[in-house]
């Protein structure tokens, strides 16, 4: 029965993006920055873990999740190299997810072209 | 000696030949009965939508020249500008023509910005044909100005759907056809707008400005005209220029009216309305021409405005200057 | 009356003056469309596995997101994620999916401008701040714990 919290939580979380959009009209770069940086906070404070114990995918499919493996990444990687670990921890903890979108985007923007808005 | 900002043409340069193009959302406007040619699909046949754009341009100069019964070879002057930067549609359309060729920027003005240039110099008797053309491209300005077409955001309800669009008209000394009888250019009008995405409050202000002086300049009122309509201010735009005008102790009635707000049904999800340069000149071209042949009206004022903006200066904080320039058009003689 | 009172007095009367759109339905879009796509992702990760119960929680997790970066990547190739975005703004901008349109639309737009300088270059225009932040932001916090 956990999807529900996923999808309550998940929906939360994006609900609060619109919020955003309607109060500032901010665009959605800044969207997306002000939500990884959430995330990333989220983690330094060792909330992270706890939130995502019970919202499993409704945090961690949010970009929310994406700022939160990045300052996981850094921490764990200070603990155990030093500082070093700082500057590599967090890129190689979500290197996957930035390959993947250049790759995919890469790829489909070779094959596919934009199509006007109708 | 006053300032001039309004000028006579005595000698009532005719226009004897307009032409429309529009893309297909366009062509399922309001305007939908009054174009001369609907594209099928806003590629037109061409790699890029820039390259679009320009065959557009190019397509709306043959065809107005063509329905003035000349031939190119007739036309001593093209007057064209569009929005990309350093109106590459227009000049790179121009190419084509073995004619003298002016570029202006007026960003959505432009149409009357080229009609008050072209009549200026057809009255003073320097040229004998001249065509006034302008065009705007929905997913150019889009690219250029906003996002990529395929990123999935909102856009604001303040927002305007740029129209794709070309227009063209034909001035000469005379023939048949409405005619100019005279111009107001505009100033640069800057009340401290910096939202990118409320083009209609940027403008208001410049319209206001240009009507004042075209009336006080004129000794006219709004009563004297059949119509009076100002290009893309969108709803949001024309009801603040109605409220500007009536705390200058005008007031604009039902012959008021502004493209962008009437370009679009309510289905088409538009938001404010059209705009762009091609907004007004399609509307213009098509079916004001058209009412001003029929006698359906008899002067028109047709005063569109431009945001003078670019997205480097947008993104540095400024505010964004308007302009608006008007020129009359009656119907002629028979 | 100086340009600049003017000008304040005009900014607070066209805020005004700006319609108010009902914000229910834009919200509800986006809480119905951003938890679809957490379940989805959610199941995506459940399947795995339960395909692969060897797996580390986390790699299983390294593989849903790269799944639904995937599919976002494909449905703004092929002209429908803006389209979803109309319709749920927040809802999608949000999850990564979110993330991957903001790369996948300007490499699409630019391409015309060539492999190198258009579709490469452009490709983090909108996405490139979201990882300049996010990576300064957890180097900060790495250098953080190094002393705590």
């Amino acid at each position: 029965m956990y999807y529900l919290w996923v999808f309550l939580i998940g929906g939360f979380v994006c609900m609060l993006g619109q919020v955003l959009i309607i109060k500032t009209n901010i665009t959605s770069a800044r969207i997306l920055v002000t939500f990884v940086l959430v995330g990333v906070a989220l983690e330094a404070f060792g909330l992270f873990d706890y939130i995502s114990e019970f919202a499993r995918a409704g945090i961690n499919v949010p970009i929310v999740g994406f700022g939160a493996s990045l300052a996981k990444g850094a921490i764990g990687a200070v603990k155990a190299k030093g500082l070093i670990g700082a500057f590599t921890g967090g890129l190689e903890a979500t290197a996957g997810g930035i390959a993947a979108a250049v790759v995919f985007a890469f790829i489909f923007g070779l094959i596919f072209k934009s199509k006007t808005k109708k | 000696m006053a300032k001039i900002q309004t000028v006579k043409f005595k000698n009532r340069p005719v226009i004897i030949g307009s032409y429309s193009i529009v893309g297909p959302k366009e062509g399922q406007g309001n305007f939908k009965n009054y174009f001369d040619y609907i594209m099928q699909d806003d590629r037109f046949g061409e790699k890029t939508y820039e390259q679009a754009e320009k065959k557009m341009i190019q397509h709306a100069i043959i065809g107005a020249i063509e329905k003035a019964h000349l031939k190119t070879s007739d036309v001593d002057l093209l007057l064209a500008g569009d929005l990309l930067n350093q109106i590459i549609s227009s000049s790179y359309a121009a190419r084509d023509f073995s004619c003298a060729y002016l570029g202006l920027f007026g960003a959505c003005s432009t149409m009357a910005e080229s009609i008050a240039v072209g009549a200026s110099l057809v009255n003073g008797g320097l040229f004998n044909n001249v065509v006034c053309s302008t065009a705007s491209h929905f997913s150019t300005a889009e690219r250029q100005f906003r996002f990529p077409l395929e990123l999935g955001n909102q856009r604001p309800p303040t927002s305007q759907w740029t129209v794709t669009g070309a227009g063209s008209c034909v001035l000469a000394q005379s023939g048949k056809g409405p005619v100019v009888t005279s111009a107001t250019f505009g100033k640069v009008i800057d009340w401290g707008i910096n939202d990118v995405n409320d083009m209609g409050a940027v403008m208001a202000p410049a319209a206001m400005d240009t009507m004042l002086t075209h009336f006080r300049d004129t000794k006219t009122t709004p009563d004297d005209y059949d119509l009076i309509v100002t290009g893309d201010l969108g709803k949001l735009g024309s009801e603040i220029l109605i409220d500007l005008m009536e705390d200058q102790g005008i007031k604009l009635g039902l012959n008021y009216n502004d493209c962008g707000q009437m370009y679009f049904t309510r289905e088409q999800s538009a938001l404010s309305g059209g705009s762009g340069c091609g907004c007004c000149a399609t509307v213009l071209n098509s079916f004001i021409m058209k009412k001003l042949q029929d006698g359906k009206y008899k002067k028109v004022l047709f005063m569109p405005t431009g945001a003078l903006m670019s997205t480097t200066a947008a993104q540095q904080g400024e505010t964004i200057p308007g302009i608006c320039h008007a020129v009359v058009i009656e119907r002629g003689e028979d | 009356m100086d340009a600049k009172q003017r000008n304040e007095a005009y900014n607070q009367y066209v805020k005004a003056k700006i319609p108010k759109t009902r914000p229910w339905p834009t919200l509800f879009n986006s809480f119905l469309v951003g938890g679809i796509i957490c379940c989805l992702g959610q199941g995506i990760n459940d399947l795995i596995l339960l395909w692969f119960p060897n797996m580390a929680q986390q790699t299983a997790w390294g593989y849903t997101l790269i799944i639904l970066i995937f599919l976002a990547s494909f449905l703004t190739g092929i002209g429908v994620y803006d389209k979803i975005g109309k319709f749920a703004g927040g809802g999608s901008i949000v999850p990564i999916t979110g993330f991957s349109n903001s790369i996948t639309s300007p490499a699409l737009e630019f391409k015309h401008e060539g492999i190198i300088y258009g579709l490469c270059v452009k490709m983090f225009t909108i996405a490139g701040p979201v990882i300049v932040s996010g990576v300064v932001a957890s180097v900060l916090v790495g250098i953080i714990y190094l002393f705590i």
